[in-house]
């Protein structure tokens, strides 16, 4: 079995996997980080996007062993060690983003990649703009309302 | 998913000797595609020959008139490049609207061109701006390259290199997204090239992309939306599905090429 060795969280892990074990299972089953959701496995509700390497990806379509030296955070990585939450999930819990939560790792780690984007490129967050980046992460407790207002205004917390 | 074993391949030169050693081996470049297809068991290579941290594969280059694009380069970096942007504009704007921002994250290029579904958006571009698909073995003309559904003119251990885009005098693309999938439903590209008006179209036909020559003779004589008067498809050559019947899609080819045509002015 192929050994695999990269950066969660922040801290070396390694493991002897199966090639064909994918990143959001050797996350939730190998590393015990069952924050990130296996929602329809078919790479369209995006309930387990992580970042590698800084983007967001779906665990879910690629390969534990595509990712051979790579950084990847979940979303146990985004809080302080001292607990402290991220700002964006602080603005989830303050504009009741989630209902039943399923879907809120892969909505907060989808929402911190495309604030990061825009920051880059500059170009400003609107509403339009963040649905339209949310085109592949799934909420079936509709909740897209607060899910919306939480990152827009998550995103002038982070900008500040 | 079949067992397989996996292989990171250093260079062209490296995966070309793994794919010709062994003929159940597979290329892996976004898996996008292929992930999901492995997950289903629709597939069972021996190994996986992973071209995506080929660096020589990663790149968007202007070469005088003719914009080149490497075969791993993925959706987001086609979307964001400045060359792309100021070269073909269209060409960017239709990278940054395949799928989603975490497809886009990962899947490449060469992976869309190669696997051709009858939906995916790239193959429009590469019809309508006679693109040339370079392999490791030889150049191919896209009028040459897309077969049929899901089908190609790439032969067994044969890799994409790279897809050179000739630069249009105006281009662009409309296209309408399945509303679940966000694949085309219909997507037309259509570009002014040295060579006439061409207009390549996704999503529609059962054959896959397809250049709807009528249009493009009708735009060499008059290139307005005016163009359109009189021309249909046949509904019973075009795909259909529970998202939208045959005369459905050659109605809605229409439309979207009326609204590529407005966007080009
Ligand atoms: C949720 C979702 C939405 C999507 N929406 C769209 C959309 O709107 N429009 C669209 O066009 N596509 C869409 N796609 C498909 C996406 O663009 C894929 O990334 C693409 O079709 C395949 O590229 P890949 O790099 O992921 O290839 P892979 O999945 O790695 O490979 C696909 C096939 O191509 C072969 N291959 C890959 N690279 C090469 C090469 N260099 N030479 C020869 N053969 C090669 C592989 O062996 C395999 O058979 C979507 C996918 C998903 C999951």
């Amino acid at each position: 079995m192929p050994k695999i060795t990269m950066t969660v969280n922040g801290q070396e892990r390694s493991a002897d996997i199966e090639a064909r074990t994918l990143l959001s299972s050797f996350l939730r089953e190998d590393l015990g980080l069952t924050g990130t959701h296996v929602g329809c496995d078919t790479s369209q509700c995006g309930a387990c996007v992580v970042h590698i390497d800084g983007q967001a990806v779906k665990s879910c379509a690629t390969l534990a062993v595509q990712n051979e030296g790579r950084d990847i955070t979940t979303i146990e990585g985004l809080a302080n060690p001292d607990g402290t939450l991220h700002p964006m999930q602080t603005a989830f819990h303050e504009n009741h983003g989630l209902q039943c939560g399923f879907c809120t790792p892969g909505m907060i780690m989808t929402a911190t990649d495309l604030i990061k984007r825009h920051k880059t490129s500059g170009t400003p967050l609107d509403e339009k703009t963040v649905r339209a980046e949310l085109e592949g992460n799934l909420c079936r407790c509709t909740g897209y309302q607060n899910i919306v207002k939480a990152i827009l205004a998550a995103s002038t917390e982070m900008s500040a | 998913m079949y067992s397989f074993d996996y292989h990171q391949a250093t260079s062209l030169d490296d995966a070309a000797q793994k794919l010709a050693a062994d003929d159940e081996a597979s290329l892996l470049a976004g898996g996008q595609t292929l992930i999901p297809t492995l997950k289903q068991r629709l597939a069972m290579p021996t190994t996986l020959v992973d071209i995506s941290r080929i660096d020589a594969l990663n790149f968007i280059r202007l070469e005088g008139d003719v914009l080149v694009i490497g075969a791993a380069t993925c959706h987001a970096t086609v979307a964001t490049s400045q060359t792309c942007r100021d070269a073909l504009p269209a060409l960017a704007s239709l990278a940054n609207h395949i799928g989603d921002p975490a497809v886009r994250h990962r899947g490449t290029l060469g992976g869309s061109i190669a696997n051709n579904d009858p939906s995916a958006d790239y193959p429009a571009a590469a019809l309508a701006l006679g693109a040339t698909i370079v392999t490791t073995q030889r150049e191919i003309p896209a009028d040459d390259f897309f077969t049929g559904l899901f089908e190609t003119a790439l032969e067994p251990g044969e890799i994409l290199k790279e897809v050179r885009f000739p630069l249009p005098v105006r281009a662009a693309y409309s296209k309408f997204p399945n509303p679940a999938s966000r694949y085309a439903m219909v997507g037309v590209f259509i570009a002014q090239t040295s060579a006439g008006p061409k207009v390549g179209v996704t999503g529609a036909g059962q054959e896959g992309v397809f250049r709807w020559r009528e249009l493009e003779d009708a735009l060499a004589q008059n290139w307005s939306t005016d163009a359109l008067k009189g021309l249909s498809l046949a509904g019973d050559t075009m795909i259909a599905d529970l998202h939208g019947d045959g005369d459905y899609r050659a109605h809605l080819v229409t439309v979207m090429a009326k609204r590529t045509l407005e966007a080009m002015g």
